[in-house]
């Protein structure tokens, strides 16, 4: 009880000072998280629904493997990227490991199943309701999957919130292939673990406040951005 | 004034899946001065039957042919489907997306649905979630946004089972009112009054196959089979 109430104390005291080391340490987590986020959901969601308005041979498969990689350990990711990046390896010439770059890019790796197996979802349920419709319009491709998407924004908008949760919150790869380098590669989700093992848990509590708060934030922004509530429907 | 599209010929046209015979061998010839009503029991074949001459259904053996190639002729004509296929929009987009479809601008296409609104009373519903009208309601939002476009043929399919007296009559009023100004339709129903109030010519399918293709007047007063006439008395017809 003790440790939680000087959590709250510790989370609104640097929230009302505007501690500057928070500040960078938040924007950096959006940063990272957000442009991740980006990224995966321009590949994720064609690619979503390319399967599931195509059909192909190993359509089946890759739909198998996708949702199986949704459960992938984010450590096994990180570990996987430090590899290809380390100096050793075969990306190692750009030097990107323990940067943000680096970060991004297993985050990236830890969303795009999730957001294309949701996209994939949704996208081939829309396609089965509309499919005669569309053929007997004469919709062209692209204009079948511009309404595909459009019409189905609202859970692919879920499907982008759920991309984002998991990489907000997500410690394992980043620490592995960020280093959680003050100023240089320390997000809210390793400045955490480290306040944690260091035993400070008045600040590890109140950085963690502050991450609920941020994730609360930023899915009611998008949910009110989008009017993503059916208002009639019910 | 007939359509170009016309005469629609079928020549053996088939629909096989998976190692059964939905529809055919089918020959049948269609000149689309008048209304066409397919009728015959559940699972007759009726449906595929009106997507086959549509050109969304995949045949199987046989052809059909209209006067320019299928794909050219859908261009020109409309489907409404047996259960409504309603886009999960509002109403006026999901009633405007065949003429957005076709390159018109949202608001020439805005003035040119106001009209099949009202014909269909769906003016006060515009700005609604489709999703939340009420079956009757899809129904006719399925309709206006066939009749549109302005088809040169509709297909209907089962256009009435799911409206009460009023809106069937409703319905059919602006069908009569389309087939006067030109446009062919081809329907199917269950409703054998319905059949009798539109029909030119009734096609009896049963078991994929046309038993009669005859003037509706005849069909009703003589049925030539043993099926027709037990069909018509709504007797179970195998
Ligand atoms: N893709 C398919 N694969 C296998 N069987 C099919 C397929 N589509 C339709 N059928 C079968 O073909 C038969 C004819 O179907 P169809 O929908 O054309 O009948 P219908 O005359 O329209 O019936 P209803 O009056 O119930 O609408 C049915 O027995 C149906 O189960
Ligand atoms: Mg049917």
């Amino acid at each position: 009880m003790q440790d939680l109430r000087e959590g709250l104390i510790n989370a609104f005291w640097l929230l009302a000072t505007f501690d500057s080391d928070l500040v960078e340490i938040t924007l950096r987590s959006l940063q990272v998280t957000i442009t991740a986020l980006m990224v995966a959901s321009v590949i994720a969601m064609p690619l979503g629904t390319f399967l599931a308005i195509k059909r192909f041979r190993y359509r089946r498969l890759i739909v198998a493997v996708l949702n199986a990689l949704m459960g992938l350990p984010p450590v096994v990711v990180g570990l996987i990227v430090y590899i290809l990046l380390s100096r050793s390896g075969p990306f190692g010439v750009f030097g990107l490991l323990f940067s943000p770059t680096a970060m991004i890019i297993a985050q990236v790796i830890i969303m795009v199943p999730l957001i294309a197996s949701i996209t994939h979802q949704t996208i081939r349920e829309i396609w089965s309701e509309y499919r005669d419709l569309m053929i007997s319009l004469g919709a062209s491709k692209v204009q079948r999957i511009q309404a595909l998407l459009w019409d189905g924004r609202r859970p692919l908008l879920t499907a982008s919130l759920a991309g984002f949760g998991r990489g907000i919150g997500e410690v394992g790869a980043i620490m592995i292939v960020g280093g959680n380098i003050d100023h240089a590669t320390r997000v809210l989700t390793t400045a955490i673990a480290l306040e944690t093992g260091r035993g400070d848990f008045g600040l590890a509590l109140g950085l963690g406040f502050i991450l609920i708060l941020l994730a609360i934030i930023v899915n009611f922004a998008i949910h009110m951005f989008a009017q993503t509530e059916r208002q009639s429907l019910w | 004034m007939v359509s170009a599209l016309f005469p629609l010929r079928l020549e053996n046209a088939e629909m096989r899946r998976s190692g059964r015979v939905l529809v055919g061998p089918v020959n049948l010839e269609l000149l689309g001065e008048e209304t066409t009503v397919i009728i015959g029991p559940n699972g007759a074949g009726k449906t595929s039957l009106l997507k086959l001459m549509h050109g969304i259904g995949r045949l199987s053996g046989g052809r059909i042919i209209w006067a320019c190639s299928i794909d050219k002729a859908r261009y020109r004509q409309s489907f409404v489907f047996q259960t409504p296929i309603i886009m999960r929009r509002t109403v006026l987009k999901n009633l405007i997306y065949p003429l957005i479809l076709r390159g018109q601008s949202r608001p020439t296409a805005e003035t040119l649905c106001k009209e099949v609104a009202e014909q269909t009373g769906l003016t006060g519903v515009l700005g609604r979630d489709a999703l939340s009208l009420s079956g009757g309601e899809k129904q006719k939002l399925a309709l206006a946004r066939a009749l549109i476009v302005k088809p040169e043929v509709l297909f209907l399919d089962e256009p009435c089972a799911v409206l009460d007296g009023r809106s069937t009559r409703e319905i059919e009023d602006i069908l009569k009112q389309v087939a006067k100004v030109g446009t062919c339709l081809i329907m199917t129903t269950h409703n054998i009054g319905q059949a009798q109030r539109l029909a030119d010519n009734v096609v009896f399918l049963l078991g994929g196959r046309v038993h009669e293709c005859t003037k509706a007047r005849d069909f009703f007063n003589a049925p030539q089979t043993t099926e027709a006439t037990m069909f018509l008395n709504g007797d179970i017809v195998e």
